[in-house]
């Protein structure tokens, strides 16, 4: 008994450890996906705030300071796509697209380039200041959900945030208006909601927190640099947003699954079995896909799965 | 003040032709900054890369070696994105149709009369990339599932499926990774240095997809799904079975990419297959605004970052990211510039009589 606890702790532990980054840009997804702006920017986003922010430890030795970079970096790639989308009116599908191919191509050319002369500017292999486990005491002493206070820091901030932003989004004034401006802009523009003012702001709040879960790859769940840190993990964001229904109390969900997927195929692993590890690798990617038909499918027939009816569609005025 | 827009009633020419060029150059402004900001002489190097990429007879062929399969995918995407069908899995496509190739190639091909070789395993390819490219298509059509993320999903299972073959399942005794080499028959001819005939099917393959696209029904049809799916519906055209349809061919294409890829150049399955020609697909096909004829110049432009990136890497020790980061450039000036292709921006200053000029 004692042993299967012992298993159920490490793999709730590495859950969330993997889960942590999913989540805040999931949070941030939810909340641009809401203002009726789709940004598919999520993995060019989080890899430059993985490597700016692991620069900034590496030469700082202050992580909080690499999570404002990185913060930042998210938020001025978020601003790009609002101004491509929302004022120029460009496409969001390929205005994101376009993010994520600078984004990659810029955090490789800055991983090659921010490093110290003596490694080439190379940072793969260095070490930096890191975000470690702090146990909470007391609570992390009770069995198996122990594991939940036994993160870093930045997973203990979700634990605040996510019902911070559950409540803004559906008890504030605030709230109500980005939900009016993401379902249908033109009576919200009516009834004196700024638009434009609310994608561009959502928008950029949205990148700035994935701009930290990028900032949380390389400073606490991998420490370090590697090229394509995140591993499409940009991508099943997307994916986890329509499986939260864009309800960020939901999103905590996803990340648990798919984090969950890691730690089950970190355990079977490290067991040895002669399952290929292929196939386990793959299991998030088709999962994610799976999840898409059966929400997709759901939606169709309830209609109450919640896609803000304005997505990915720019707002004009004069078609008034 | 206020700046009102205007739809055109077609797109302006003079900025179709000068959007590109000018966000190529904006490109390389940004570019210079950052190579200037990271101690690197911006002028110096965009010459190493310009020779690096057509300096000498042989250093063209290489960058017609990554042309090719940029052309290829660049059509085979320009297909989908034609229907506001976001297929981004050309990556996958490609894998998975270097992995047919290669699997007729290995285990199929012996017996076989030697010319029947070569066009099973192409054949296997765009097959394979078709049926990639089919599973969401079906999955759009009749079910409404977001292509996006569908497409993108399967590039990363193709990847790890490739990967499983070469290092573990079709993994040649002795060799650490990578099948055995192909048989000759399964090898596709060069032309000149390692640049096979891919390239002579990425330029037939864009005559055929221009003339599809200006000059038959079914191009007619595919252009009006793409505008209006509404208006479409009212002319009869049959939308599910038309997007299906020109996603297979799109996938076939970039299955086609791959399987040239492994035949021609490599001539066994290993790693460095996949090494994101699908990604970079996009921006050839939008840079050349879906324009096939046009695609095969931007597909050498774009080839010509990687090689140069490449050059810049092995003779100034500069990252050949380099070359990434301009490709990445390009389309978010581009896609700011588009406004100018379909609107008149017109700027209104308010009168001084203090009459609101409200629109």
């Amino acid at each position: 008994m004692t042993e299967f606890s012992a298993l159920l702790t490490s793999i709730l532990t590495i859950t969330l450890q993997a889960g942590t980054s999913l989540t805040y840009a999931t949070l941030g997804e939810i909340y641009t996906e809401r203002s009726g702006v789709l940004n598919l920017g999520l993995e060019g986003m989080m890899l430059l705030g993985a490597v700016t922010a692991f620069a900034t430890s590496y030469y700082t030795d202050n992580p909080w300071l690499a999570v404002l970079v990185a913060i930042i970096v998210g938020g001025l790639l978020a601003t790009v796509h609002a101004f491509l989308t929302v004022t120029m009116r460009a496409n969001q599908v390929v205005s994101g697209l376009s993010i994520t191919l600078f984004g990659t191509g810029m955090a490789n050319f800055l991983g090659q380039r921010l490093g110290p002369p003596e490694y080439g500017g190379n940072l793969v292999g260095l070490v930096a200041e890191s975000f470690r486990p702090t146990p909470i005491p007391f609570l992390s002493g009770i069995p198996v959900l122990g594991a939940l206070f036994k993160q870093d820091i930045l997973t203990y901030g979700l634990y605040i945030l996510i019902p911070l932003a559950w409540y803004y989004l559906y008890k504030t004034r605030n709230g109500l208006n980005l939900r009016a401006v993401g379902e249908d802009p033109q009576t919200a523009d009516a009834m004196g909601i700024n638009v434009f003012q609310v994608r561009y702001l959502y928008t950029i709040f949205g990148g700035m927190l994935v701009g930290l879960g990028g900032a949380h790859l390389s400073l606490a769940y991998a420490p370090g640099w590697t090229e394509n840190i995140t591993g499409g993990r940009g991508w099943i964001v997307i994916a986890l947003v329509i499986f939260a229904m864009w309800n960020p109390a939901r999103a905590i969900l996803g990340a648990i699954l798919f984090g969950g997927i890691n730690a089950v195929q970190f355990r079977l692993q490290a067991a040895g079995t002669t399952f290929p590890a292929a196939v386990l690798n793959m299991l998030p990617y088709l999962l994610t896909i799976i999840v898409l038909v059966i929400m997709t499918w759901w939606e169709a027939l309830s209609k109450r799965v919640g896609a803000p009816a304005a997505l990915s569609k720019a707002y004009m005025r004069e078609d008034k | 003040m206020q700046i009102i827009f205007e739809k055109r009633e077609s797109v302006s020419r003079q900025a179709v032709i000068l959007v590109p060029i000018v966000s190529f150059l904006v490109s390389l402004l940004f570019g210079a900054i950052l190579l200037a900001l990271s101690g690197a002489n911006p002028f110096i190097t965009y010459g190493a890369m310009f020779s690096g990429a057509f300096g000498t007879w042989n250093r063209f062929t290489e960058t017609l070696v990554k042309a090719i399969p940029l052309m290829l995918t660049g059509l085979g995407v320009s297909i989908a994105f034609r229907m506001r069908f976001w297929n981004i899995g050309a990556e996958g496509q490609l894998t998975l149709g270097g992995v047919a190739a290669a699997g007729v190639a290995l285990y199929l091909s012996q017996g076989l009369p030697g010319w029947l070789v070569l066009l099973l395993c192409i054949l296997a390819g765009c097959i394979a990339g078709a049926i990639w490219a089919g599973v969401p298509a079906i999955l759009k059509a009749y079910l409404k599932v977001d292509e996006t993320l569908t497409t993108l999903m399967l590039n990363y299972v193709a990847i790890l499926f490739s990967e499983q073959l070469y290092y573990v399942s079709w993994r040649a005794p002795g060799y650490n990774s990578g099948t055995a080499p192909f048989p000759e028959t399964a090898w596709l001819p060069r032309i000149a240095g390692r640049a096979h005939i891919g390239l002579f099917f990425a330029i037939i393959l864009a005559g055929i997809l221009w003339f599809v696209f200006n000059r038959t029904r079914w191009g007619f049809e595919l252009k009006i799904i793409g505008e209006n799916q509404t208006a479409a519906r009212y002319l009869g055209i049959d939308i599910e079975r038309n997007i299906v349809l020109a996603i297979l061919l799109s996938g076939a294409i970039s299955g086609l990419a791959g399987a040239s890829e492994v035949l021609g150049i490599a001539r066994r399955l290993q790693q460095g297959l996949s090494v994101g020609y699908g990604y970079t697909a996009i921006i050839v096909a939008w840079m050349a605004q879906l324009n096939p004829i046009v695609i095969l110049f931007v597909g050498i432009l774009m080839a010509a970052l990687l090689v140069g990136g490449d050059q810049i890497q092995m003779k100034m020790r500069l990252p050949a990211a380099v070359g990434l980061v301009l490709q990445g450039m390009i389309l978010i000036p581009m896609l700011a510039g588009s406004i100018f292709t379909e609107y008149h921006i017109r700027i209104i200053r308010p009168q001084k009589t203090g009459v609101e000029a409200e629109a």
